[in-house]
This record gives C-alpha cells, sequence and structure tokens, in this order.
C-alpha cells in the first residue's frame, strides 16, 4: 500500500477517490487450545442455553483502503494478505481469511 | 582474567517490567547491565541481550506481536542469528516466538487466570549460553507470574524440540499454564538463544527472591563469553 503523503490535497477528502474495504477474521488453528472460547462455552451453559457444543474465540480486522489499490481487487487482497501474515496474525496458531467488501 | 566485565543489554520497550531486576541480576552476577532502548538500532557492543518481562506495547495484538518489529529487535534478531547470547523472559520469551528465532508460540493460560507463585523447574538442557552453570535435572524455584504463559506448538514441533534436547525448562508439580508438555523453557539449535516463562532474575538475592537459584542463568552467560574470549 502506497504511504499515504501529507500533501494537503491527498489529506482532503477525495469524492472520486475509491475505498475498499477489507475483512480478515483470524481465528486459533483447530488443534490449538481457545480457553476463551471455552470459557463462553460455559457461560452459555450457565445463562440456559441449550444445544451448544462449542465455542471458538476469534479476532475480526477490519482493513480500509483509499488509495490506487482499491481500483485492483486482485491486488488489494495480495496485499492485504500479506500484512495479516506479517502482523495481523500468527501463523504458528492461528489460520486467516481475508474477504473484500464491496 | 583482568579484563573488563562482560556487557549484557537489557532492553526496555514501552511496558516493560522487569528491566531493573534483569539489570540488578546482571549486576550481582559480575557482568555490567547495559540499557538498551527500543527505539534505537544501536546494540551499544553489548556481548549478550536480556529480553525482560512485561507487557511489551500494552500487549496489543498478542503479546510479543508489535516489539517484535521495533527497531531494537531488529538489531536483536540478526546478531542472534550470528549466534549473540540472547534469553527471554516471560514477554520476551513471547517476543523471541513471534520473532521465529524460537519455535511455537504463547497463548492465555489455560485456567484463563493471570498466575503469580514460586514455580519449580526441572533443568533439562545444560549445553546453552544461559544455563551452563546448572547440572542436568537439576531442580530450581523462581518466581512464575504471567496470563499469557501457555506453550504451544504443534505436535511436530514438540516432538523435535523433545527429539534434538531444546527443551531447557520443565515445571514441576503443577503445570501453572497449560503448557504443551509442561514446557516453561526451549532453546534454538545452537544453544545461544533461550526463552523462559518463570523469572530467573527475580531470584537472585535472599532478600527479595524465595531462592537465588535464578542467578545461574546470568553467570553461566558471562562464563561462557569468558570462554568464547579465552
Amino acid at each position: 500500500m502506497a504511504r499515504r503523503t501529507t500533501d494537503k490535497s491527498e489529506r482532503e477528502p477525495n469524492l472520486g477517490a475509491r475505498v475498499a474495504r477489507v475483512v480478515v477474521d483470524v481465528m486459533l488453528k483447530p488443534e490449538i487450545l481457545d480457553p476463551q472460547g471455552q470459557a463462553i462455552h460455559k457461560a452459555l451453559g450457565r445463562l440456559g442455553f441449550a444445544g451448544v457444543d462449542e465455542v471458538r474465540a476469534g479476532k475480526r480486522f477490519e482493513v480500509t483502503v483509499s488509495d490506487s489499490l482499491a481500483g485492483d481487487p486482485q491486488a488489494l487482497e495480495d496485499e492485504v494478505r500479506r500484512l495479516a501474515e506479517t502482523l495481523l496474525a500468527n501463523t504458528v496458531i492461528e489460520d486467516f481469511t481475508v474477504r473484500v467488501e464491496a | 582474567m583482568s579484563q573488563a566485565a562482560f556487557r549484557v543489554g537489557v532492553v526496555t520497550f514501552p511496558g516493560t517490567l522487569d528491566d531493573r531486576d534483569a539489570a540488578r541480576a546482571v549486576r550481582l552476577a559480575g557482568g555490567e547491565p547495559v540499557a538498551l532502548w527500543h527505539r534505537d538500532h544501536d546494540l551499544r557492543s553489548v556481548d549478550a541481550v536480556v529480553l525482560p518481562g512485561g507487557f511489551s506495547y500494552g500487549d496489543y495484538l498478542r503479546c510479543g506481536a508489535i516489539a517484535r518489529f521495533s527497531p531494537v529487535m531488529t538489531e536483536i534478531a540478526d546478531a542472534a542469528r550470528g549466534g549473540l547470547p540472547v534469553l527471554g523472559i516471560c514477554n520476551g520469551f513471547q517476543v523471541l516466538c513471534e520473532s521465529h528465532l524460537l519455535p511455537g508460540a504463547l497463548t492465555r493460560n489455560e485456567s484463563l487466570h493471570f498466575v503469580c507463585r514460586d514455580q519449580r523447574l526441572r533443568i533439562e538442557s545444560t549445553s546453552t549460553a544461559w544455563t551452563g552453570d546448572y547440572s542436568d535435572g537439576e531442580e530450581i524455584t523462581v518466581p512464575l507470574k504471567n496470563g499469557e504463559g501457555g506453550y504451544v506448538a504443534d505436535a511436530a514441533t514438540l516432538d523435535r524440540l523433545e527429539g534434538e534436547g531444546l527443551v531447557v525448562a520443565r515445571y514441576l508439580d503443577v503445570n501453572p499454564n497449560g503448557s504443551y508438555r509442561d514446557i516453561a523453557g526451549i532453546r534454538n539449535e545452537r544453544g545461544n538463544v533461550v526463552g523462559l516463562m518463570p523469572h530467573p532474575e527475580h531470584a537472585v538475592e535472599p532478600l527479595t527472591g524465595p531462592t537465588t537459584d535464578g542467578l545461574g542463568f546470568f553467570t553461566s552467560v558471562l562464563r561462557s563469553l569468558a570462554g568464547a574470549a579465552a
């Protein structure tokens, strides 16, 4: 992603600019114990919600992109996938999915 | 040897708690502690580095995930690959795993509770830069305090750690955080990088620690450096 410049014209809303939102969901891999999900599951039982077999907790990131990348869905997805791998998820213990929203 | 004391860097990130205790442990062991700042690229000619405990960058995202990309960690990671002795304690262990200098990861305690106790450990690898002053199988007691200290890795990695003797310390009596195979600390193949969840730097003086069992980590690295220099 190109770094935002501090040029004034770049900082002001540009009605012609393309904006895209990309959602990254990060979940612990199935083989990794999820004590938070287990605690939520137990609490649901105490609250009387029957029939819940399992709860696993994860994280959702919403990444908003408003430069030239937004016009190229494939490049956008590739770039967000790269940043998710680098920082948002620890791929040793977590899986992630990337979804470009319209 | 009449040379100047070896210089052991102690890194301070925003949110680090145990840098002063780590520096004190270095001094009590006979080394010269050198403060390293997270935003610096300069390692100040240190001979070894301690990444102390705490909550670097507020533990935001994941413990150690932001610290991993700090300027000082870029330098330390390169130097560690070149053989610089690096000990990561608690949050420092998390930073080493996030940096992929050590395999696996540390996750939320199985109990979901923050645990603070004097913990008995068994030292299982003494051929590292940080554990040479212990004997194989030696049992020590040092404080442990963590909320996300559960060591996890896939089965293949765990088998490799066990098979290659890369487990440095294991929990005795109780497993305080759900760590797979009771693992409290691990090392890299070369033995210069060690990560440990319990806190040896809090067990270096009778007045403030449950024992002085932790001092061995700091005397070990100085002896190892002296051996390398001789």
